[in-house]
């Protein structure tokens, strides 16, 4: 039986389909991976499954029977459910308050709150969705409220499940018990869609894969009878290059020295123990860790976005220690932020706005304090072209890029910048296969021009195939350090996961 | 949400409060006909009527650009009035004093002082947000009755005119506003109003200075990120904010008053955030805004008096926009077409 089936869907933005003509079933009780490039239509697709979206014409069938969809209370009462990858939660509620919210179990006008708490106990057991019912959700990690999320889902019944872009923000070790999850409510009977860009995972969980390219739809395949390089072509329509290739480096001079670096987070408890590298122009460093290890307050410390207790932070024969945001940029850094939303961009305001952000007081773009529209116009022209950001309006916003697009325009903007020192955090999370393979191509062309580049990543792959040297990092302090060449896979990992030598020199 | 929608939007929320406001003069027992007569004809039907409109339109520029200009860099100045009595004040003190000055630099140095002085009045919040975190809303309310009593203070302790009123005494001539169309009230405050507006804009669309605050306004990290100082431009924001509120005060007092007197405003700080969520926070939105609004008070007068229709009834219409305008969603349930598409959905 199919549990879905889309005739002819047709969405347009403007005058861009970002879903044209797409015909999409899905078997009850399959895992349904949907695979394309950013702003191919992913999204776009999965929320006129889930009334978020109207079509503009075409058919939606749920378990056989034609329906419409005015919105996501539609598509609920059809026990569709749909996980968010911005999660929906409200952080100053228990976990069961935010799982019954709009759904409380009551009498006589009361929520019964032993029932609810009951219920959601039994679902966790049922399916190993582990949660701890009475815990605030503000408290806890991004694995377990992406758990609540499923959870509410479940709550309200959903016998189909769509996840969008679920592992972009997970842990390796995260990842794979989501997997667990689905293998789980997929032996129960459930049917589950899953977006992602990670070709790995597609093969490893999904029983047939759809690729979608500009608003079309490819071709569905089964997994077992398809490889990560066949689907990179599908969904970027040519060869793809699924690793780079990192060629001898000629280390330069120091570009930026990190010595006896010393952070308490007060908020989180966490510090940065005892820090000391440093990076020559021409290499590539590599941070690995498990997030929330002290990565993010590593960055935003260099980037002058906390200041830190002790140590010292030299940057082109500089000590920025007291640097401000603006002179740290002036002195050589350009910064891809980890947070790309919060930090990157500005969802309201359009493309050429965003590009200039931090450059908007520099000639050419200004004259004293006038703006040069001209010339602002002129280089976001270039970087659309040069990164191909795609966007449906003219006069697109940030905030209606898909994803991986904002990204790019992100990762554009700042590696054009004139500066030798690249604070590059998660640089491709959530952009596509052929994207990935652009910027970690551009990201090896800086390193051999002679640039410095300290890359944080939560992608094994990505930091093993890019760095130069690698230091692994555990809660704060930095555990091993050395060439990339001398770790493997296997090491990495039990060093990420915090087994190491205390006091021992690792490789 | 595009700029033709939000203009329709606005346009409906127009029509709509007139209904409504056409069903409440129906339950009150008067004529609908005769009252909307009287409402046209009071704002616009003759040459010194339309005056009369633009009159009650000047001071809202000042005011609902004041507020604009703080909603724009993300921050609620609900200071205005307190804002306005220091513009109004010092603009005041400074034509009774110099009058030695010749008339125009009289005039100017004395609108300047004015805005300084509306200006540092809301430095100190928007300090107070910069430095402690305290948030504006309060502080600004509270300035707002800081700033209130204590001109009324400064003028009963050293610039009361003899008399019953508490009031200064009268400006000479020439450092008056000079009259826009004779025999009526109405002065170049007006057109000082436009400039205003159009320095307000241009300011925010084509300056790094606006683009900042702006930044700042939208989001604050992202402020942070790029090198942007954000307490400097918190400070600035209120600033100019006030500064504009200052010329609203100043201009009454140069243009209609003709001096200081306590409690001159009938609110003019606080409509200005009607008129500016009206003129959702665009400079010449508010300008439009602003001259709906002084339609209505002007018609409204009219109303009143010929037909004898209270004028409050006009306040209602002016709150019935508002709340449209602030709940478009109303709309969007009257006329589902509204709807498509509405918002960003921002994914991944
Ligand atoms: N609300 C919107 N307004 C205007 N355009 C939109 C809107 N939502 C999506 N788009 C456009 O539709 C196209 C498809 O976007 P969609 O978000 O579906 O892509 P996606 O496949 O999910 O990409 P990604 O992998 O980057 O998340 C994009 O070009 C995007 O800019
Ligand atoms: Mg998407």
């Amino acid at each position: 039986m199919k549990a879905i089936e889309l005739k002819k869907i047709t969405k347009k933005f403007g005058n861009t389909y970002a879903n044209n003509k797409i015909d999409f079933s899905v078997q009850q009780g399959e895992i349904h991976c949907l695979l394309g490039e950013n702003g191919a239509g992913k999204s776009t697709l999965v929320k006129i499954i889930f009334g978020l979206y109207q079509k503009d014409s075409g058919e939606i069938k749920i378990n056989d029977q034609i329906v419409k969809l005015k919105g996501p209370a539609d598509a609920i009462a059809r026990k569709v459910g749909m996980i968010h990858q911005h999660f929906m939660l409200v952080d100053s509620l228990t976990i069961t308050e935010n799982i019954i919210a709009g759904a409380e179990p009551s009498s006589k006008g009361f929520i019964n709150y032993r029932e609810a708490e009951r219920k959601v106990r039994d679902l966790s057991e049922q399916y190993n969705l582990q949660v701890k019912v009475d815990s605030l959700v503000g408290e806890i990690s991004v694995g377990e409220q992406q758990r609540v999320e499923i959870l509410k889902a479940l709550y309200r019944n959903a016998e189909i499940l769509i996840l969008d872009e679920p592992t972009a923000v997970l842990t390796p070790q995260e990842t794979k018990e989501l997997f667990n999850v689905l293998e789980q409510l997929k032996k129960s009977g459930k049917t589950i869609i899953f977006i992602t860009h990670k070709l790995k995972e597609t093969m490893q969980v999904a029983d047939r894969v759809s690729v979608l390219r500009d608003g079309k739809k490819v071709g569905t395949v089964e997994t077992s009878q398809t490889n990560p390089a066949e689907l990179a072509r599908m969904m970027v329509g040519r060869e793809v290059l699924l690793k780079v290739n990192r060629t001898q480096n000629n280390p330069g001079e120091k570009v930026l020295e990190i010595s006896n670096l010393n952070y308490k987070n007060k908020k989180s408890g966490l510090s940065l123990e005892d820090i000391n590298f440093s990076i020559q122009a021409g290499e590539i460093l590599g941070i690995a860790g498990v997030e929330g290890n002290g990565q993010l307050e590593l960055e935003e410390v260099i980037a002058g976005l906390r200041s830190f207790q002790q140590g010292n932070i030299e940057l082109n024969s500089k000590i920025i220690n007291n640097f401000s945001v603006k002179e740290r940029r002036k002195n050589g850094l350009a910064h891809i932020p980890s947070d790309r939303l919060k930090r990157g961009l500005i969802q309201n305001f359009n493309l050429a706005n965003n590009l200039v952000l931090g450059s908007e007081w520099d000639s050419p773009y200004a004259y004293y304090s006038i703006l040069n529209y001209n010339e602002i116009n002129k280089f976001k022209d270039e970087i659309v072209k040069e990164f191909d950001l795609r966007y449906t309006k003219n006069n697109s916003i940030a905030g209606e890029l898909s994803g991986g697009n904002q990204q790019k325009l992100i990762i554009g903007r700042e590696l054009s910048r004139e500066t030798n020192f690249i604070l590059a955090a998660q640089p491709t999370r959530g952009v596509d296969v052929g994207a990935i393979e652009y910027i970690h191509k551009l990201l090896i062309e800086m390193r051999n021009n002679g640039k410095a580049i300290l890359l944080i990543s939560a992608e094994l792959d990505e930091l093993r195939s890019l760095s130069d040297h690698l230091l692994v990092i555990y809660e704060g302090k930095i555990v091993a350090r050395g060439s990339t060449d001398k770790f493997t896979e296997e090491e990495l990992g039990l060093l990420m996961a915090g087994h190491y030598q205390q006091g021992g020199e690792n490789v | 949400m595009s700029k033709y929608k939000n203009i329709l939007n606005s346009i409906l929320a127009i029509i709509f409060a007139l209904f409504v406001g056409a069903v409440l003069i129906k339950i009150s027992g008067h004529s609908v006909k005769e009252a909307y007569y009287y409402l046209f004809y009071g704002a616009f039907g003759t040459s010194y009527n339309f005056a009369q409109t633009l009159l009650m339109t000047t001071p809202l520029i000042f005011t609902g650009l004041a507020v604009a200009i703080g909603f724009q860099s993300g921050l609620f100045n609900i200071g205005g009035e307190g804002q306005l009595y220091w513009g109004a004040f010092v603009t005041a003190i400074i034509a009774i004093k110099f009058t030695l000055l010749p008339g125009y630099l009289l005039i100017f140095i004395a609108l300047l002082g004015g805005a300084l002085a509306g200006g540092l009045w809301a430095a100190f919040p928007g300090y107070l947000k910069a430095k402690t975190g305290a948030h504006e809303v309060i502080t600004t309310i509270m300035f707002n009755y800081i700033g209130i009593l204590a001109t009324t203070f400064l003028l009963k302790r050293y610039f009361k005119a003899d008399g019953p009123v508490d009031q200064t005494v009268m400006l000479t001539k020439k450092a008056r506003l000079p009259e826009l169309i004779t025999n009526t009230r109405l002065t170049w405050a007006i057109i000082i109003g436009i400039i205003v507006v159009f320095l307000v804009d241009q300011l925010l669309k084509r300056t790094a200075i606006g683009f900042d605050l702006k930044v700042v306004g939208e989001n604050i990290f992202a402020a942070e990120y790029a090198g942007i100082k954000t307490g400097k431009y918190t400070i600035l924001a209120m600033i100019i904010s006030g500064a504009v509120a200052g010329l609203a005060g100043g201009t009454i007092v140069l243009g209609v008053l003709h001096r200081f007197i306590t409690n001159f405003s009938p609110g003019y700080g606080f409509t200005g955030i009607a008129v500016a969520v009206l003129g959702r926070n665009k400079p010449w939105g508010v300008l439009l805004a602003a001259f709906l609004f002084g339609a209505l008070e002007a018609g409204g007068m009219a109303m009143q008096l010929f037909a004898d229709i209270p004028s409050d009834l006009m306040e209602i219409v002016q709150g019935l926009v508002i709340l449209f305008v602030a709940a478009p969603a109303i709309f969007e349930i009257i006329f589902p077409v509204i709807k498509k598409n509405r918002g960003v959905e921002s994914n991944v």
